[in-house]
């Protein structure tokens, strides 16, 4: 078996020099009745290079991918271009093959590319700090709210409209384990008013998301000023982070804490998973320390030399048990390298041109689609995703242009469940649609109402 | 005659100067280059990435067009791979050498599972995609999932949990779920888990609302049943055990743990953690285990990438099966489909415990080693795992103190009593193990031993680098005793930095760069 | 004139009349390492003996620091949020965490007097 150096020699010599004589001796406490004598039932046996290769090719036959059809999906994951360095680099063994970087003399590569990270997103959130990363942006939403509880010592934590229904069930859900009073706002395309009359002095946080799942955007400055002048924290939540290139940044407008999915920088689809879950705050000791995950810090060695560390771990579940302030052991490493080289070869310019690209290709779909018969923009405003009234049943549709080909974005219902906007279909454009994608979907969609 | 008119010099000339003596001008050394910091090399004006005109269009921001600088620095691209591999070369790595650290599972990567990965019908498709097409993707976390129920033998799988604590998370949860449907949940209140335990099942039980009550470990470094017994009853939710445990070793009594738990109402979470030691060997569904979440970037060598991506797969016994979360995938016709809303469900999920459905990068690459290893190699895994830790426990045992008597699983526990009175601690000689250029093992964990030092080669080292790294540890270990103690106090000296201030570090946190 | 006392829990007190000022032991400054935060309790706040009150962190390890009596928090040093070094230096002086009022004196009689600490702490 390729992957196992040991032969039978080595195995008969080692076993002898530690003075048993066979190998089910070391399994000898495994209770007798618990033991298993042959192979494992129902698996096949070892498989060679080829033939894995082959059985997983037919595998990805079998769906159709966003690069051999026209794609319009969003909903929070986003398909941007990712150039080839980082897929080359993130795949280098010295990143790829080691571990949390507890022994920080042998992992400065890790440390202080994770301290790079960490300067970007808070850069690009316009937020003091950064964690080290969380797995996604659903879960780092929770965390935000968990966090949010602590700092204030409050209970209630108002949902906002437009908030991803995934992630207002990942924190419903996160929070069943205590006495969380949740106010989930039914869904709207914009920020709606009674937000802030949801808000009172027993308030923890409000969630708001921006672009919101109808890709909306939501001035968050008179939301963080309601919340503010109750003791509320503001949580803004951004499911496409390349936004941030182009629009005000939620600690221009008064967020206190930022929760975002990172994916759109440096990570592909992969259905889903592995994400990055970005989480900023302020530069506030309170809130530092209510962070949940990883932080990497900067400090010198016995010589003087900058170097970076694991830092504030009193946090975290490895020291403080039960008494952490999440259970968090990973944090999201491979994909937060991904993300910090692809924003490092975008820089300043290269997103502000990236996001400029991405407004500008969904401005002009979004006109096309609005003037076909039977097809309604229903967003005031937008940044690469925007929300259409169509005749007739999104998901039926959507099937419809599948079937010729067209990925052609993703129905309400889908996130909402049937019955809820079943005749609004949610449209994505990134950089990666070219004219003819739009060609494709103006046809489809023309022929599937 | 061809004359050498270059006067260039074919053998050493130098004196034999010392090499730690030099210090260069460009502050590099050899091939350890010199590199600053992303923002000090960058500019926001640099890009590495060229994009097409932007078409023209009437701007839809609703008037929140972004007016603030950013500030984020740019590099072309050979500047960017210049930095990345820079920094790359300060990273001990698994490529480059053993790397033990004991309840890690720091295997071998095959890069057969890489390849696979990034197939477009994995790596490119949408989580919100109509169903109908990725029947692909859905039919591999199908068979991921017969993979793991087939190992362990219990009868359902949450495939969405994005890594071990989260999985952990998902079984309690799932626990928590089963007690409320009792009417039991304000009355059983009460998690048992050893003091030996890692710090993510105290934290996780918190997390759903329980009390944590600690289990003491027994003279052999097992669950102490004494101790088990005084604590069992009607107000017990669960017990979270590791198994094989954290010392290494399996829990002989794990029957009648579970029978126990099972008589007084309880579920038994098995931690996953440890899952390489067994495969093939036993079930876990056969140990009673209600629970147990797979850390595949352990067991099933998903590459650990600098402290993830994890993924946290969790097997359900049928007790539990019902409360799996949103999404699960279900049979429909000759495909497959996903069940994504609690109220469109079946059976009674507790939730959602993130926005898509789990890990599908990891599932790739765990269910090609499956498929690599298959039945007879996952037990061979498991077989030589153990085989290389008892090897290192055997020969290591002259020279160090093991913590416990007797064989171990896949990993070696040793105390500090062989450095009593050296003036040595487990800190120096983990530091001292850089420097012979050796990744430390896991130091001071498990909690329950004296300056622990928890050693986890994986069957993926040969007898030959098993040797060498026995040899190595023995030579320092004698070298302390024998009273030599700036070898470690001082190490290590060999790698890119010295020993770092992490009191200054969490004193006056500095957590980002700032310009000035 | 003021009297040191102990807890089990390597707190001191100096308790002086009604009020008593509170710190962690120098034998415990030394054995945490280095100290690198302390939460302090909110001024005002009653606590019974036996809360949780304030946790002594250092780099790798937390430590709660539990009520030694009941009473009212009356004042704590601030000081250490910027100098949590000054535990490590000065533990039963300068790096005090915080003041408050004795409720019922007949708590102190469980606690331990310098002697005792001292047998204490050599076991």
């Amino acid at each position: 078996m390729r992957y196992l150096p040991l032969n039978e020699d080595d195995r008969v010599a080692m076993l002898a020099r530690i003075g048993v004589s066979s190998i089910d001796d070391l399994f000898a406490d495994i209770p007798a009745r618990a033991r298993l004598d042959g192979l494992i039932e129902g698996l096949p046996t070892h498989a060679s290079e080829m033939a894995v290769e082959r059985h997983f090719t037919d595998l990805s036959r079998q769906s159709l991918s966003a690069g051999d059809a026209p794609f319009f999906c969003g909903g929070g994951a986003y398909r941007h271009h990712v150039p080839a360095s980082v897929d080359h680099l993130i795949q280098r063994s010295e990143f790829l093959t080691a571990y949390t970087p507890y022994q920080p003399e042998i992992a400065q590569g890790t440390l202080q590319t994770l301290f790079e990270f960490q300067t970007q997103v808070a850069q690009l959130t316009g937020m003091d700090v950064a964690n080290a990363s969380l797995y996604d942006g659903s879960t780092a939403t929770a965390e935000a709210v968990h966090m949010a509880a602590r700092i204030t010592r409050r209970r209630k934590c108002v949902l906002a409209p437009g908030l991803h229904p995934h992630y207002a069930q990942t924190v419903q859900t996160a929070v069943q384990g205590e006495t969380m009073d949740m106010h989930t706002m039914n869904a709207a395309m914009g920020a709606d008013a009674n937000v802030v009359d949801a808000l009172d002095d027993q308030t923890a946080c409000i969630v708001v998301q921006s672009p919101n799942i109808f890709g909306e955007l939501v001035d968050l400055e008179p939301l963080a000023e309601a919340a503010h002048a109750v003791g509320a924290l503001l949580i803004a939540v951004t499911t496409e982070v390349v936004a941030l290139g182009l629009v005000k940044s939620p600690g221009e407008m008064g967020a206190d804490i930022v929760a975002a999915e990172g994916q759109s920088i440096g990570n592909g689809l992969s259905f889903g998973g592995p994400y990055v879950g970005l989480l900023a705050c302020r530069n506030d000791r309170k809130f530092i320390r209510q962070v949940p995950g990883r932080f990497a810090g900067e400090t010198v060695d016995e010589e003087g030399q900058r170097g970076f560390v694991l830092t504030l771990s009193t946090r975290e579940q490895h020291i403080r048990r039960e008494k952490a302030t999440s259970n968090i052991c990973t944090n999201s490493g491979l994909c937060t390298l991904a993300f910090t080289i692809h924003l490092a070869l975008l820089g300043e310019k290269g997103l502000r041109k990236l996001a400029a690209l991405n407004h500008g290709r969904a401005c002009v779909l979004a006109d096309r689609l609005d003037a076909l018969d039977g097809v309604e923009v229903l967003n005031q405003s937008f940044f690469n995703e925007f929300a259409v009234r169509v005749r007739g049943n999104a998901a039926q549709i959507v099937e419809d242009m599948a079937k010729v080909g067209v990925l052609g974005g993703i129905p309400a219902a889908r996130l909402f469940g049937a019955g809820h906007f079943d005749d609004v279909l949610m449209v994505a454009v990134t950089e990666t649609n070219t004219d003819d994608d739009f060609d494709a979907l103006v046809a489809a969609l023309r022929e599937a109402i | 005659m061809a004359m050498n008119s270059t006067g260039r010099p074919t053998a050493p000339t130098g004196d034999g100067a010392r090499a730690e003596d030099l210090k260069t001008f460009s502050g590099s050394r050899g091939l350890m280059q010199q590199e600053p910091l992303l923002h000090e090399v960058g500019a926001p004006e640099k890009c590495g990435v060229d994009l097409p005109c932007v078409p023209k269009h009437t701007s839809r921001l609703g008037g929140l067009e972004r007016e603030e600088v950013i500030g984020l620095p740019g590099l072309s691209e050979p500047e960017a791979l210049r930095h990345y591999v820079r920094l790359s070369q300060r990273n001990y790595a698994i490529d480059l050498g053993l790397y033990p650290l004991g309840s890690c599972t720091m295997k071998h990567n095959p890069r057969l599972n890489e390849k696979l990965a990034r197939l477009p019908g994995f790596a490119d498709v949408h989580p919100l995609q109509p169903q109908s097409t990725v029947q692909g993707a859905l039919g591999l976390m199908a068979e991921l999932s017969h993979w793991l129920m087939a190992i362990t033998g219990m009868d359902a799988v949450a495939l969405s949990p994005k890594a071990g604590a989260h999985g952990e998370w998902c079984g309690m949860m799932c626990v928590r779920a089963a007690i409320e449907e009792r009417g039991e949940l304000d009355t059983r209140r009460r998690v048992l888990v050893p003091q030996s335990a890692h710090g993510t099942n105290p934290a996780t039980a918190a997390a759903c609302g329980f009390e944590i009550d600690e289990l003491p470990a027994d003279a052999t470094g097992r669950v102490d049943m004494d101790a088990l017994r005084s604590k069992i009853g009607p107000d017990v939710a669960a017990i979270m055990l590791t198994n094989p445990n954290t010392c290494g070793l399996f829990e002989r009594d794990i029957r009648e743990i579970s029978d126990l738990v099972h008589d007084a109402g309880g579920y038994f979470y098995c931690d996953g953690a440890n899952l390489n030691a067994i495969m093939g060997k036993t079930r876990v569904r056969d140990l009673g285990v209600d629970a147990m979440h797979i850390n595949l970037h352990k067991t099933f060598s998903t590459p650990h990438g600098g402290g993830g991506p994890g993924a946290g797969p969790v097997v359900l016994s049928d007790r539990l099966s019902t409360y799996a979360p949103v999404p699960y995938l279900v049979r429909d016709g000759e495909g497959w489909a996903l069940v994504e809303e609690v109220a469109q469900a079946k059976a009674k999920p507790f939730g959602r415990m993130s926005a898509f459905h789990g890990q599908m990068g990891m599932f790739v690459r765990a269910l090609a080693y499956m498929m690599s290893h298959g039945a007879d190699g996952l037990r061979q895994v498991s077989e030589d795992a153990v085989l290389n830790a008892n090897y290192l426990l055997a020969r290591l045992s002259d020279e160090m103190s093991p913590a416990y008597d007797g064989l171990c699983m896949h990993e070696a526990l040793f105390d500090d009593a062989f450095l009593k009175d050296t003036g040595v601690t487990t800190l120096d000689f983990a530091k001292a193990m850089i420097d012979e250029g050796y990744h430390p093992m896991t130091m001071y964990f498990p909690l329950v031993v004296h300056g622990a030092m928890l050693i986890e080669p994986t069957e993926t080292e040969s007898r030959e680098s098993l040797n060498r790294f026995a040899d190595s540890l023995i030579s320092l270990a004698k070298l302390a005793k024998s009273g030599d103690t700036s070898r470690f106090t001082n190490a290590p000296t060999l790698a890119p930095l010295r020993r770092l201030d992490e009191t200054r570090a969490a004193r006056t946190p500095v957590l980002r760069w700032r310009e000035g | 004139m003021s009297t040191i006392y102990y807890t089990e829990d390597h707190e001191w007190l100096n308790v002086d009349g009604d009020t008593a000022t509170i710190g962690i032991s120098t034998y415990a400054a030394g054995q945490l390492g280095d100290v690198v935060f302390v939460e302090l309790p909110e001024v005002g706040k009653t606590v019974k003996k036996g809360d949780e009150i304030a946790v002594v962190e250092s780099v790798k390890s937390a430590s709660e620091i539990y009520a030694p009596v009941s009473g009212e928090i009356t004042a704590s040093n601030a000081a250490l949020e910027d100098a949590p070094e000054t535990v490590n230096e000065d533990a039963q002086g300068a790096g005090w965490f915080f003041k408050m009022t004795i409720a019922d004196r007949s708590e102190l009689s469980g606690l331990m007097d310098e002697a005792a600490y001292g047998e204490f702490t050599k076991e």
